[in-house]
């Protein structure tokens, strides 16, 4: 790992900007990383590094003629695959949309370039950001950089495992249930679900509309929050985008790495905790809440009793939306086509496309949303799982007239070996436990990584969650948490990122 | 398809003295806004095949569709001429099924909060009485594409080789318009399904938010019709009759199920729900493909899209400014003007009403407007090939010509030159008339010059105008019009005529 890939993007662009180095000597050592460790990571779905160097040539030019588009001008950036480009394909990591190339940018995408990040290429994912491993890619597992025989976690898995591997110094992902939140944990990154609307989904092909947002990482909080400012606030093509100014994240990024925590009232969630969590997670997890207290925060224990009824409330709303969502993928148009051989009717197309485009996980989504939304089923299940949801909004709302922020464990368990929850879609579905009522209240969250766990050495995320509107308050306390943390161990924790170029193959 | 096999149709008098018919109209109106309703895609008839597509409209993956205010305007304004309710938080919808023709495989559409509900229509009947049609609702919703079924007999997709799908119309906003069920028709049923058709075209082209041209699928009539036995009130099994392209074909098609449905009813048959077809050609209806399963649509509420709140002033602004009823103004017109129902037809008919009506707005009186419009300006739009309405000139510019005669600026000849002017884009009446200098010579003193001048050259016929034979005038009249090129008033150089006579001249 040359030095240049180990590098915060802050201090990558203070660098590309002042001229110290160029942002295509930059890109060059991404891409040469990316050569390196990608065949065994597979983190990477498409790389574009012509494409990249040419934007970064550009950029470089831009800076000696004394423009600098923004704070991350010249900083590389990877690119969930399930995020819109003109200039690469998106597949979903799906048969189905194999070689697809939109004819347009997704605004994030749009703003990456606007801003003059240097997006590298597109990132792995579970098949249409459907999973929690990153299994379910139609085009390979990825493996956690912390240990090959290790899942990355999900959905947003290539994202995560590239930007702890040094592939980029950021990335983008999608969190529907926890796919940023999630594999940032189990990649020891920061990783932010930002509140629902303040970042566009214009150009996200959709799995849960009304849950998806697409959302950072980075080895920092700093990082997390400069990237998230690139690509937030309003956009008219996205309806159901917010018309507010974006929360002040670097701003509060960096108020929170310079003082405590005096007067923050953090609320412990009782119910996200207990049994079935790892003790080496708990243990980890009541470290973080000890530090918050140190830093001067003031920790309650909250109840969130509707909590319990995220998970099936979620596996209905996301399902039942996804069906609808990926309806479109029938042939007609683009992507995958089988059985047009003139022996079959469109009908059979349609069918025959779809059966050998889809893999297990998103055909059993789909047909749980068909059924959710089926006349006799709808009141019972989709009507009553929208109950539900009104319920833990309602428990989100208690909870934020106590508390400033809510905490709990990012996910119940470390990252799990490759093959293990593959035939239990349940316990897989567990991982995103303490991450998915964030997505259905809409609210913000981010996990920052607090350490390792003490049974398997993984690391262990701690989830920060703010109100509707309020991220500022949870990058706050995550910049004073990762700089009490990094100043007791003596070590930037990002730097313990074990290099897996160094570590043999499982 | 065994018993419900088509039968010989009954006709409506015989099938009432059975049975009561129920119908269901389901109109669906496209709009004319410029953009498309969740995209600004151009929204026009007849361009070359997926020339106004877009991601949006293509349902490309990562998409989404944003809502197009002034549909939601047309939409309001159609719910307010047929006296709905507006409703404060009303909702989009997708509705899910597989067809090619519609990118996403879901339409986005309304369910249980359309935007407008509960109103009403009073339909003018042709015996000059009124029946009033309960309106259920009306929603929003965006249109598919077209598919074009290549290689078959029908042109329908059975039987076809291969489709075009052209995604041109797909997202065009699309308004539907749904009664209650009409009871009590009777025999009338057919008539009555005509003229609610007919008086909601005529609603929806007062707004100008909609072409309404049924030949062009701008608008487009769904009949549903069941029967019940005479004395009964549960409805009957219904049928749904598509593809009605024309007012008569509503007629038709009302009558033809009604008679159909009859003769499997009286023949101990069943009705299947089912959609059908109507052709124009034999005026029957066939069955659809039959649904093996009945349909479910999975309507659930679009997650891309946040509700629509019309605030109250808006709505009420919006109601304001409505327009008469077509039929309404129509009557108020004839009684103003005096008009015959024959003279009322030929004005409809010519596509004149508006024409004039803006022309005695504009301080014409109605007769001369009326006489304009109706001869010359129709001959001259006849010549052109152009509707009446396209033709190069304003009601206003036709007022001002009609006031120029009236003060005897112009003769009416002169006036049919400066209408002539105006078409050629010489200016307004006024600047033709300056430009082409046609203004009538009204100083008396050139004209008795000229009138001296003509019976000083023809003392022949001077002779004869003394000895009192006033006849004889006119060839005199004729030599100063000529003198004059025209721009004198005949009249006047007749009077003139004669009294130089009188003087001795």
């Amino acid at each position: 790992m040359t030095e240049l890939t180990r590098l915060s993007a802050a201090e990558i662009a203070r660098r590309v900007q002042a001229r110290e180095v160029s942002s295509v000597e930059v890109t060059r050592a991404h891409l040469a990383r990316i050569e390196a460790v990608d065949g065994s990571l597979n983190a990477f779905l498409h790389v574009d590094a012509e494409g990249a160097l040419a934007a970064a040539a550009a950029i470089d030019e831009e800076i000696a003629a004394g423009t600098i588009r923004g704070p991350l001008a010249g900083v590389p950036v990877a690119v969930k695959d399930n995020i819109a480009t003109a200039d690469m394909p998106t597949t979903c990591a799906s048969r189905i949309l194999e070689g697809w190339r939109p004819p347009y940018d997704a605004t994030v995408v749009t703003r990456l370039r606007e801003a003059g990040l240097v997006p590298l290429g597109k990132t792995n994912l579970d098949e249409f950001a459907m999973g929690g491993s990153n299994e379910n890619s139609a085009f390979g597992a990825v493996r956690n950089p912390w240990d090959a025989s290790r899942v990355p976690g999900g959905s947003s898995g290539g994202s995560a495992a590239a930007t702890a591997a040094g592939e980029a110094p950021l990335a983008l992902g999608s969190d529907t249930g926890g796919s940023i939140r999630q594999p940032g944990a189990f990649t020891g990154l920061v990783g932010v679900k930002p509140t629902y609307g303040t970042v566009s989904r214009y150009g996200l092909v959709a799995f849960s509309s009304s849950l998806d947002q697409i959302g950072t990482f980075g080895r920092s909080v700093l990082d997390a929050a400069m990237l998230h400012e690139v690509v937030g606030g309003h956009d008219p093509a996205d309806q159901t985008s917010i018309a507010a100014p974006l929360p002040p994240v670097v701003e509060a990024a960096l108020a929170g790495a310079r003082g405590d925590l005096a007067g923050v009232r953090v609320g412990v969630v009782t119910e996200l905790s207990g049994e079935g969590y790892q003790p080496g997670v708990l243990a980890a997890f009541t470290d973080a809440v000890r530090v918050l207290t140190d830093l001067g925060a003031e920790v309650v224990e909250v109840s969130c009793p509707s909590f319990t009824a995220a998970m099936p409330a979620y596996y209905i709303i996301a399902p039942s939306e996804a069906s609808s969502n990926l309806a479109r993928f029938d042939a007609m148009r683009y992507g995958l086509r089988v059985g047009d051989d003139g022996s079959h009717s469109t009908d059979q197309v349609m069918s025959l496309t779809r059966e050998a485009g889809f893999g297990p996980e998103v055909k059993r989504r789909i047909m749980i949303g068909t059924h959710a939304l089926s006349a006799g089923s709808y009141d019972a299940l989709y009507g009553k799982a929208q109950k539900a949801r009104t319920l833990i909004v309602r428990d989100f709302a208690a909870a934020f007239e106590d508390c400033d922020v809510l905490v709990s464990p990012t996910v119940p368990t470390t990252a799990f070996p490759i093959g293990d929850r593959v035939d239990d879609p349940v316990a897989m579905y567990l991982a995103d436990l303490c991450t998915i009522p964030t997505n259905l209240a809409g609210n913000a969250g981010l996990s920052v990584p607090c350490g390792l766990s003490a049974d398997d050495g993984m690391p262990v995320g701690l989830q920060v969650m703010a109100p509707a509107l309020a991220d500022d308050r949870a990058y706050r306390v995550a910049a004073a948490y990762e700089l009490a943390r990094d100043t007791s161990s003596g070590t930037p924790f990002a730097s313990t990122i074990p290099d897996p170029a160094v570590l043999e193959n499982a | 398809m065994t018993s419900t096999v088509d039968a010989a149709p009954y006709t409506v008098e015989e099938v009432c003295e059975r049975f009561d018919p129920v119908m269901g109209l389901e109109v669906h109106v496209e709009l004319n806004t410029a953009t498309k309703m969740f995209c600004g895609c151009r929204n026009e008839f007849g361009a070359e095949p997926n020339t106004n597509v877009c991601p949006v409209c293509l349902g490309l993956p990562g998409s989404l569709p944003r809502v197009n205010g002034r549909a939601v305007e047309g939409a309001v304004k159609i719910g307010l001429a047929l006296n709905c309710q507006v409703r404060e938080r009303s909702g989009f919808a997708r509705k899910n099924y597989f067809y090619p023709d519609m990118p996403k495989n879901f339409q986005i559409s309304q369910y249980d909060d359309p935007i407008v509900f509960d109103g009403y229509l009073d339909v003018p009947l042709d015996d000059g009485t009124t029946w009033r049609v309960e309106i259920e609702r009306a929603h929003m919703e965006e249109d598919t594409g077209k598919s074009l079924h290549m290689g078959g007999a029908t042109g329908r997709i059975h039987g076809a080789s291969y489709s075009l799908l052209d995604y041109n119309r797909a997202g065009v906003p699309l308004i539907e318009i749904v009664t209650k069920p009409i009871l009590g028709a009777g025999t009338r049923a057919p008539e009555i399904a005509r003229a609610y058709v007919s008086a909601l075209r005529d609603v929806v082209q007062g707004l100008g938010v909609s072409d309404v041209r049924m030949d062009q699928g701008s608008m487009r009539c769904d009949a549903n019709v069941s029967l019940m036995p005479k004395g009964t009130t549960e409805f009957g099994t219904r049928t749904e009759t598509k593809n009605v392209n024309s007012l008569r074909s509503v007629e038709r098609a009302v009558r033809y199920e009604m008679g159909r449905h009859a003769g499997v009813l009286l023949s101990g048959g069943t009705i299947t729900q089912e959609t059908r077809h109507f052709d124009e050609q034999s005026g029957t209806t066939s069955a659809g493909r039959p649904k093996e399963t009945f349909a479910d649509y999975r309507f659930f509420p679009e997650p891309d899209l946040v509700p629509i709140e019309p605030s109250a002033a808006w709505v009420e602004e919006l109601r304001a400014g409505l327009p008469e009823r077509p039929w309404e103004r129509r009557a108020r017109i004839q009684t103003d003007w005096g008009l015959s129902d024959e003279e009322l037809r030929d004005l409809v008919n010519a596509g004149a009403l508006d024409l004039v009506a803006d022309t005695v707005e504009a301080g014409a009186p109605a007769e001369s407007a009326r006489s304009w419009w109706v001869s010359y300006l129709t001959q001259q739009a006849n010549t052109a090939g152009v509707e009446l309405a396209e033709l190069a000139i304003t009601p206003t510019d036709v007022a001002r010509v009609i006031a120029l005669v009236a003060e005897g600026t112009l003769t009416n000849k002169l006036a049919r030159q400066v209408v002539d002017g105006v078409l050629a884009g010489e200016g307004t009446p006024d600047e033709v008339v300056a430009g082409r200098g046609l203004a009538v010579v009204s100083d008396d003193s050139a004209l008795t010059a000229a009138v001296d001048e003509a019976l000083a050259a023809q003392p022949a016929v001077a002779e004869k105008i003394r000895a009192g034979k006033t006849k004889a005038a006119g060839a005199i009249v004729g030599a100063v019009m000529k003198a004059t090129r025209g721009q004198a008033d005949a009249a006047r150089v007749q009077s003139l005529v004669l009294e130089r006579v009188a003087a001795g001249a």
